[in-house]
């Protein structure tokens, strides 16, 4: 062993949650799953088998988990434990939370950072309580991939008609969460039915096996191309240098960027990214613990972050917020908390309980109170005008904690936004609150949704809008077109081409957009929309059934074209500000489509994107479907 | 950002909120690699210093050349270093296995250290792979009167939000390195050349895996004499991390126990 090959960088290890109802076999399938690849060490298996032979039981998964002496004895899981699992090269990092209703707190620290989620069900038994609780908590921690585990099939006698019957019940309670299922594996974890192999005993199943679908889990979004958010953790002075610390939660910093420093705004450059034992640093990222010097010297407080001017958060003293309440006591309106966000800290008062959420069958509903253990929607009142992102799913900030006097963190609020844009909408749908999505989706065949093109100008994205929705409507399906030019004639014809004006057109097209997809229309947005910021402010307004779709034309084809003599114009100084010619286009680097023109017929690229707007909004099957 | 760059920011992250909001503040420093590792991270988080003191809780049998590394690395590193005694094992609780017995004493050792210094927060290098109770922890880990473990009353944490009592009495563990592997912490130990205790290489076909008392912890076969071979040799090893150490395999609750007294 004399040459040992450096290893390569790693990829850091996805953290996958796995929930359930009590009982359900969320322990025992870990515990296979470890076997079955071939993860444990060889410790640990002779562990297992003699405590399971000292309880006088066949050999019993869940101790590999259930390490803890009181868990052995009866037999629950008491707090979430974190195992490390490989697959291929790809590392993982499974979770198993416990399915008790009053370890919901271990619960959710478990599960608050996963990345995607195995729900596991009794296929026998189907939903109870603890499957609709866990899954409402997917939904307000933001996790978008959902692994449902039909478990215990066997029992079924692995009968197809019987197992579908009871994946239907799944699906309707899972559309009510507006979590789409991204697969239903049957198996039996006991048994080792497509767990890491597929069964022989159910050859009328051609979806993965649980191992393949962990692997088809996407890698994390990339949090640096959004703008720039780094709290201030704390202010250090060593020597005579005054250093700025955090993580940057979003965007990235360079030397010599100028940002805004909280909440009184001054304003100064990153003068210096300070570090020790590592390479000198000019930039840094998304994630990274940062130790800046700024210039001139301001000194911002632990909780201020920094950000671009032209990007700055929403500001706000009243705001919305979705709640999971952890205490075993109501929460009414009018007590205090503090609202931990990022490193802030801020004074909160609950203004109003705006809807409760009701377990038994997942309606919201009015209510004067939070119950115990309960999710609402809720408005605080904070004590001065606090700065904040609304919570989106990929990201870490946008979400609070509310702790009590004793610092004890009672409930998590991923925030909604302002709370004074909330009266607003619900002016424009007076019915909002009696309608569900769902209800409306099942009304006419079909989900609404956004379907957001980008791309240059000369790229198609018109007229593929426009061949896209003739195919769309002729199924019956209620779509419509916003595009660039159609909205600068009317709604925005006040606006001009400065960075401002672009930012409100895109921020008017996504307000019309959402109210429309919320009344359960398909609309296709056609809008160059050119920078990375601005199509994340999109996503934001939208909210859920946001797709962004790149219409990738290399430029020379659309300069070519140049339908509107656009380009020609431009390069002849006509038009200043031009995107493609004297303004950037930044393409997207995770489109949830990509279209590339060249070399098929408009035609031919209109049909491909009726095909996938089609499948996103369908009702039925779309929970067989993988998503890409 | 590979995965060490995470585990390290991660880690830098939680080390700067112990500082901001635990004071007095110390870590323990027991000359192993996992706590190597942290007062190297501690010194990537304030840029080159130790801005609190570190803690030696002495059994008075560890390895002579534990002893020589402690007293050259306190000076390279400009570490203020506060060393603690232990209580004979005749003065632990004589129902205890007797591994588990003689770990008591460090148990005991740093309940005198942590109230004589009346700290707030304990910097500890403990990690979620290495043993199962382990793995229940929390990255901020409060402890009541008496220094006990609540294991079924535990604090929720998530995104990154710490649970920091205050009253008198209580103190909080502190855990920076609770989401490393020991293989993630043998790549660091070679990305950034932090020094060790050479008992971790091989002499005559055996190496220790993992560093206690010297009359209860042995060493396990090896050849590997550098950290490379070492990164090599845990890739295909089966076997766990602290196979070594008697007190966790005495009986089935004896680690548990030692845990919710105190231990680490």
């Amino acid at each position: 062993m004399n040459t040992v090959p450096t290893p390569a960088p790693q990829e850091a290890a996805t953290p996958i949650v796995i929930v359930g109802h009590v009982d359900h076999g969320k322990s025992t399938l870990i515990g296979r799953l470890l076997y079955d690849t071939d993860s444990l060490p060889d410790g640990r298996v002779a562990q297992i088998i003699e405590s399971s032979k000292k309880r006088g039981l066949a050999v019993e998964w869940s101790f590999l988990l259930d390490s803890l002496q009181i868990e052995r004895d009866q037999g629950v899981t008491v707090d979430s434990t974190r195992i490390p699992f490989r697959l291929g090269k790809r590392q993982f990092v499974i979770v198993d939370a416990p399915g008790h209703r009053q370890f919901l707190r271990n619960m959710i620290t478990g599960a608050a950072d996963a990345e995607a989620a195995v729900l596991v069900v009794d296929a026998n038994e189907g939903a109870q309580e603890q499957t609709r609780r866990h899954a409402m908590l997917l939904r307000l921690i933001g996790i978008r991939h959902v692994i449902v585990l039909m478990n215990k099939v066997d029992i079924l006698d692995y009968d197809q008609k019987k197992i579908e019957a009871a994946e239907r019940d799944i699906t309707t309670l899972l559309h009510q969460l507006e979590i789409e299922p991204t697969v239903f594996v049957p198996a039996s974890a006991r048994e080792g039915d497509n767990m890491a192999s597929r069964s022989d005993k159910m050859p009328w199943y051609k979806g993965p096996t649980l191992t393949e679908a962990l692997a088809a889990v996407p890698a994390p979004s990339s949090r640096a191309d959004l703008p720039l958010r780094l709290p201030v953790q704390d202010v250090y002075r060593f020597d005579t240098k005054r250093v700025v610390v955090g993580r940057i939660e979003r965007g990235r910093i360079r030397v010599g960027d100028e940002v805004v420093i909280g909440t009184h705004g001054a304003r100064a450059r990153i003068a210096t990214i300070e570090s020790w034992h590592t390479a000198p640093q000019v930039a840094a990222i998304a994630g990274q613990s940062v130790a800046v010097t700024l210039e001139p010297d301001v000194i911002p407080d632990r909780g201020d972050f920094l950000f671009p001017a032209d990007h700055a958060p929403l500001r706000a003293a009243r705001i919305r917020t979705r709640l999971f309440w952890l205490r075993q006591e109501p929460l009414r309106v009018g007590e205090s908390f503090r609202l931990r966000l990022a490193t802030a800290e801020h004074q909160v008062t609950v203004a109003a309980i705006d809807s409760v959420v009701r377990l038994e069958d997942l309606t919201e509903h009015p209510a004067a109170e939070v119950p115990p253990e309960g999710f609402a929607e809720i408005t605080l009142a904070v004590s001065e005008t606090m700065l904040f992102d609304p919570f989106l799913p990929g990201t870490a900030d946008g979400r609070g904690v509310l702790v009590d006097r004793n610092q004890q963190i009672v409930g998590g609020a991923p925030l909604i936004g302002v709370a004074e844009s909330v009266a607003g909408r619900n002016a424009i749908h007076p019915t909002g609150s009696a309608v569900s999505p769902w209800d409306r989706a099942r009304a006419k065949g079909h989900r609404g949704g956004v379907f957001w093109m980008t791309g240059l100008p000369g790229a198609g994205k018109s007229t593929l809008a426009r061949g896209a929705e003739n195919r769309l409507f002729a199924r019956g399906i209620d779509v419509s077109v916003l595009d660039g030019d159609t909205l600068r004639a009317g709604l925005c014809s006040d606006l001009g081409f400065s960075d401002a004006d672009r930012r409100e057109n895109v921020r008017r097209a996504a307000a019309v957009a959402r109210i429309l997809a919320e009344s359960g229309q398909v609309v296709i947005v056609a809008l160059i929309s050119p920078t990375v910021a601005d199509r994340e402010l999109a996503r934001q307004i939208v909210g859920e059934g946001f797709h962004e779709i790149f219409i990738d034309t290399p430029q020379a084809t659309c300069e070519q074209r140049d339908p509107k003599g656009l380009y020609a114009a431009a390069r002849a100084g006509r038009i200043e500000g031009f995107t493609g010619i004297d303004a950037p286009y930044e393409a997207p680097a995770n489109p949830a489509l990509r279209l590339e023109t060249a070399g098929a017929t408009s035609d031919e690229t209109a049909a491909r994107l009726a095909t996938y707007i089609g499948d996103a909004i369908r009702l039925d099957d779309g929970a067989r479907r993988q998503q890409s | 950002m590979d995965d060490l760059d995470q585990l390290e920011a991660q880690s830098i992250f939680i080390l700067r909120e112990a500082y901001r909001k635990l004071k007095p503040l110390a870590m323990l420093w027991s000359l192993g690699k996992d706590s190597n590792v942290m007062v190297w991270l501690a010194r990537k988080a304030f840029l080159g210093r130790v801005p609190f003191p570190v803690m030696h809780v002495d059994t008075g049998k560890k390895f002579p050349e534990m002893y020589q590394f402690r007293d050259e690395y306190t000076k390279k590193w400009n570490l203020d270093l506060l060393l603690g005694d232990c209580p004979p094992v005749e003065e632990i609780d004589p129902t205890l296995p007797p591994a588990a017995r003689s770990a008591a004493r460090k148990t005991a050792g740093l309940a005198a250290m942590i109230d004589k210094y009346k700290l707030a927060g304990v910097i500890a290098g403990i990690r979620r792979d290495e043993q199962a109770t382990r793995a229940k922890e929390r990255v901020f880990s409060p402890r009541g009167s008496g220094h006990k473990w609540d294991v079924r009353n535990q604090p929720p944490e998530f995104w990154d939000q710490y649970a920091t009592p205050h009253e008198p009495g209580m103190h909080v563990r502190v855990h920076p390195l609770l989401s490393w592997r020991e293989i993630d912490i043998w790549r660091y130990i070679e990305r950034e050349g932090i020094p060790l205790v050479d008992l971790y290489f091989a002499r005559d076909g055996k190496r220790y895996r993992s560093l206690g008392d010297q009359d209860i912890t042995s060493p396990v076969e090896s050849n590997a004499t550098t950290v490379a071979e070492v990164i090599a040799e845990l890739e295909t090893s089966r076997t766990s991390e602290r196979a070594g150490r008697a007190m966790d395999h005495e009986s089935e609750d004896a680690f548990e126990r030692l845990r919710v007294a105190g231990y680490l």
